[in-house]
């Protein structure tokens, strides 16, 4: 029991007891008992209901799993809620999917559906949920996310915030499987992407709109000016001696695509800026070899406003995508499948997205974008071209 | 196998294992300190109306927690807390002015953390320090998680005491990387959380910095038929394996391993690891042809019952497996389903459509991807196929001493300053690669060869090599 300001650390002896380089806890010593005896003689499984999944092992076991949802801010006292029911149906073990989602392993299925009952019965003072169950087979999963103006300093956008919006707009997805494939939505507050983003069917990525601000009056003291100009990709920054002698590196703004590598290597050059931020929405990546391979997701909408508290144009023009695709795809087909079967020129006539010159690709090995074929199929954008040369 | 004579410390199924009562720090009284009634009438120190707006709807609100953390905090005091009461609700109100703002405030990095580490904490601070005192810091601590992010809720207790007492008491489960994330602390508060994190959990850092960040895993073999390695033990393996390399930044910028048991990838190996292991076989696919029977009488739901939110007909093994096998390696008869081995890919869409009917292989191991990252700088990059099966046991060696070992000395000696894997592999080329792997090339390793014919041929390939005597050309070449 460690209590006091140090605990059971001496600042006047901090090498006394002190333990390093012993890793994470053994997963073992964590499974429950019905998976370890189990462990790798596990046969098959099936979705009994949305939430709810049973596995099979060689032995003839079933083991039971109760998934439900959660925001991936938690705190002690909703972690201490989650662990009172694991005690009270899961014999004290309880553990979390790599998509934030929380799960429960019992031993029947009444146990399972009689948790499912208790979970989706628990709600916060305010209303929402605490722990809808559901993330199961072909249903949009939880949200994997970035931290946003909650804890990061170089965000465009929230994380907390939108996840709660679009979530709350396809909570019914969440909580049943009538997808014709798995869709996961995701999120990046900047081109970081701690969330890594780039092979989802649905992301939402925070970015900027304006150069670096430049804070001439420390940024020479406080910033190695070789790493901040090497740190650019376009060559956008140079060194530059002011007036009074001092050090600093001016932004050539024509050249500058807004990625923050510079602001990384130093804090003189803030990108923040309301109306210069918004979310970019990309489409159509996965993860999965299923069928074909993993696929980069593709900016379908360059930038939308950072609209809050609930950012509804982010949530219309992703529930509009989803909907569509849940109408007019072929069963296993991802987003991006279906995309490409259709045409991505269908795609933005069906889902009704504008195509502007945003979405023309002009960074490295741009041309292997472009289509070099005489097939297309005849939209709008196709006549409006035509059109717009004076040649129809 | 962590702290020696530690192994199975959270054990609950051993005699004797730890408890959360030998170690916590919170009493009951204290844990259960509010009503209901309290908590809907409590009132944040800072109003958040625009916040407010994210606690309505049916998905879990994160404010509505971070209120509930507020009020607990508030209750408890600060003679009970090692930071103050109010970092709950300076957060809400700063987050609160960041809604109004569209910016954040939080400052640019800090260089903070524990002796002889360098990496495992993150430093932040705010830049509205009088107005919000109570988060002026508000450090992350990474923590190891376990493999498969099991937990027991003793081991779990301890953690969220730790993180209440001497942090925020807001956390992350988990980071993106999959680290546990204690969210927000002082400067002095670090060496302590880092004793306790040590002697009560017994558990360490993660990563951070230009080091090898925490691996992570699916949860394989502990709950899935698709896994064709052990997962957990590979990852908690060379995680006890690179234990300096973890703690200790050496590398030219950030280093993922991530281990998917299988093709289907939970964990996002190929997109988001410098080196993904993922699990393969390279024997024969296993038919239960009865179970197949069952699938196309439609007595077992397809796709492990996950599509029966929808009604999509009968099911149709022809349209539905068949026909969708990307390498048309498939055959049904009416009777019986046959798969010519050697042609398939491996892409799991007919184990997971009839996962009762049909299993991985028994021959298993795994192929190692090198390489991806996301946009910065180069742009995003998934990770290359660079070998295409190794046996994965423990210990590994065959693993650490043929590839882990040679790619972290290439990087090291040739990787520029924050140069990711992917990009130093773009940068001096796939041939450099196998080079210093001292493997062949092979055709796997490409979507389709080269259509440029640039190629850059090696001197002692070219019989005379690349001196020239232009005497002897005009010879026969007059001017």
């Amino acid at each position: 029991m460690s209590k006091g300001k140090f605990g059971y650390y001496n600042p006047q002896k901090p090498q006394e007891n002190r333990i390093t380089d012993v890793g994470p806890v053994h997963y073992m010593q964590l499974l429950p008992p019905s998976l370890r005896k189990n462990y790798g003689q596990w046969v098959s499984h099936r979705v009994i209901e949305p939430g709810i999944l049973m596995h099979v092992a060689e032995s003839g076991d079933k083991v039971y799993s109760v998934r439900c949802g959660g925001a991936r801010i938690m705190s002690a006292e909703h972690i201490r809620e989650i662990c009172d029911i694991a005690d009270k149906f899961a014999n004290g073990y309880v553990r979390w999917t790599t998509r934030n989602n929380v799960e429960f392993i019992v031993d029947s299925e009444q146990k399972a559906k009689d948790l499912k009952k208790e979970l989706d019965n628990r709600k916060f003072v305010a209303g929402s949920h605490k722990f809808p169950v559901g993330g199961t087979g072909n249903c949009i999963t939880n949200i994997v996310h970035t931290q946003g103006w909650i804890h990061c300093h170089t965000p465009a956008t929230d994380a907390s915030g939108p996840v709660k919006v679009v979530m709350d707009e396809l909570f019914d997805y969440f909580k049943s499987m009538t997808l014709p494939a798995k869709l996961r939505i995701s999120l990046a507050c900047c081109l970081n992407m701690c969330g890594a983003v780039h092979c989802s069917d649905i992301a939402m990525l925070g970015y900027h709109r304006k150069p670096p601000a430049e804070d001439h009056e420390v940024l020479g003291k406080v910033c190695e000016i070789p790493l901040v100009v090497a740190a650019c990709p376009l060559y956008a920054i140079k060194p530059i001696t002011l007036e009074d002698g001092r050090k600093s590196v001016t932004v050539n703004k024509e050249k500058c695509m807004y990625c923050g590598n510079c602001y990384t290597m130093c804090m003189a050059l803030p990108l923040a800026d309301k109306e210069g931020d918004g979310v970019a929405i990309l489409a159509g990546g996965k993860i999965s070899n299923r069928i074909n391979p993993p696929k980069f997701s593709k900016v379908i909408v360059p930038w939308l406003p950072n609209n809050m508290p609930r950012w509804p144009e982010v949530v219309s023009t992703i529930k509009k995508i989803v909907e569509v695709y849940a109408k007019e795809a072929n069963k296993y087909e991802r987003l991006g499948d279906w995309a490409e079967r259709i045409g991505w020129e269908r795609f933005f006539e069906k889902v009704g997205l504008e195509f502007s010159w945003h979405l023309l690709d002009d960074y490295r090995l741009a041309y292997d974008t472009f289509r070099t074929s005489t097939q297309f199929k005849y939209t709008d954008h196709a006549w409006a071209v035509s059109k717009a040369a004076g040649v129809i | 196998m962590g702290i020696p004579g530690q192994e199975k410390l959270w054990d609950k199924e051993e005699k004797g294992h730890r408890t959360y009562n030998d170690v916590r720090i919170f009493t009951d009284d204290q844990l259960n300190n509010y009503t209901e009634e309290e908590l809907k009438n409590f009132k944040n120190k800072h109003d958040i109306p625009m916040l407010e707006e994210l606690e309505k709807g049916p998905w879990p609100s994160f404010v509505s927690d971070l209120k509930r953390e507020a009020l607990h905090r508030r209750k408890l005091g600060k003679d009970n807390l090692m930071i103050e009461q109010d970092v709950a609700e300076d957060l809400l109100g700063l987050m609160e002015l960041s809604y109004k703002e569209g910016e954040t405030h939080w400052k640019h990095g800090g260089i903070v953390g524990v002796l002889g580490y360098g990496g495992g904490v993150i430093g932040r601070y705010c830049d509205q320090q009088q107005k919000f005192p109570a988060i002026a810091h508000f450090h992350t601590v990474r923590v190891a998680q376990p493999g498969g992010k099991f937990y027991t809720t003793d081991y779990l207790r301890t953690f969220c005491d730790i993180a209440e007492y001497r942090g925020s008491g807001i956390t992350n489960l988990h980071g993106s990387t999959g680290d546990m994330v204690i969210l927000g602390t002082f400067t002095d508060q670090l060496e302590p959380i880092f004793f306790d994190l040590t002697h009560d959990l017994g558990v360490d850092l993660g990563g951070s910095g230009s080091n090898l960040r925490t691996p992570s895993d699916c949860i394989g073999p502990a709950r899935c038929e698709f896994a064709c390695y052990d997962t957990l033990d590979m990852c908690y393996n060379l995680t006890m394996t690179y234990q300096d390399e973890l703690h200790r930044p050496a590398f030219p910028y950030k280093f993922k391993f991530k281990f998917d048991g299988c093709p289907n990838g939970c964990v996002a190996s190929i997109a988001r690891s410098d080196m993904a292991f993922i699990g393969t076989w390279k024997d024969d696919i296993r038919i239960n042809q009865d179970a197949v029977q069952e699938y196309v009488a439609n007595k077992i739901p397809r796709d492990g019952g996950g599509m029966s939110g929808k009604d999509w007909g009968k099911f149709d093994i022809q349209a539905e497996v068949i026909d969708l096998c990307p390498t048309k390696c498939m055959n049904w008869d009416g009777k019986k389903l046959t798969i010519n081995n050697a042609e398939c890919n491996r892409c799991m869409h007919c184990i997971n459509t009839m996962p009762e009917a049909l299993r991985i292989g028994k021959d298993t191991g795994v192929s190692i991807l090198l390489g991806a990252k996301a946009p910065i700088l180069e742009g995003a990059q998934m990770s290359v196929l660079t070998i295409p099966f190794a046996y994965a046991k423990n210990p590994y060696d065959n693993i650490k001493n043929g590839v882990i070992s040679k790619i972290f000395d290439w990087w090291i000696e040739e990787g520029k300053n924050r140069e990711r894997l992917g990009e130093l592999i773009q940068r001096m080329g796939l041939k450099t690669l196998i080079e210093v792997l001292g493997i062949p090339a092979m055709p796997q390793m490409v979507k389709e060869p080269r259509s440029n014919p640039y190629v850059f041929f090696k001197e002692e390939e070219v019989p005379g090599g690349w001196t020239r005597d232009i005497n002897d050309y005009r010879s026969r070449h007059p001017r």
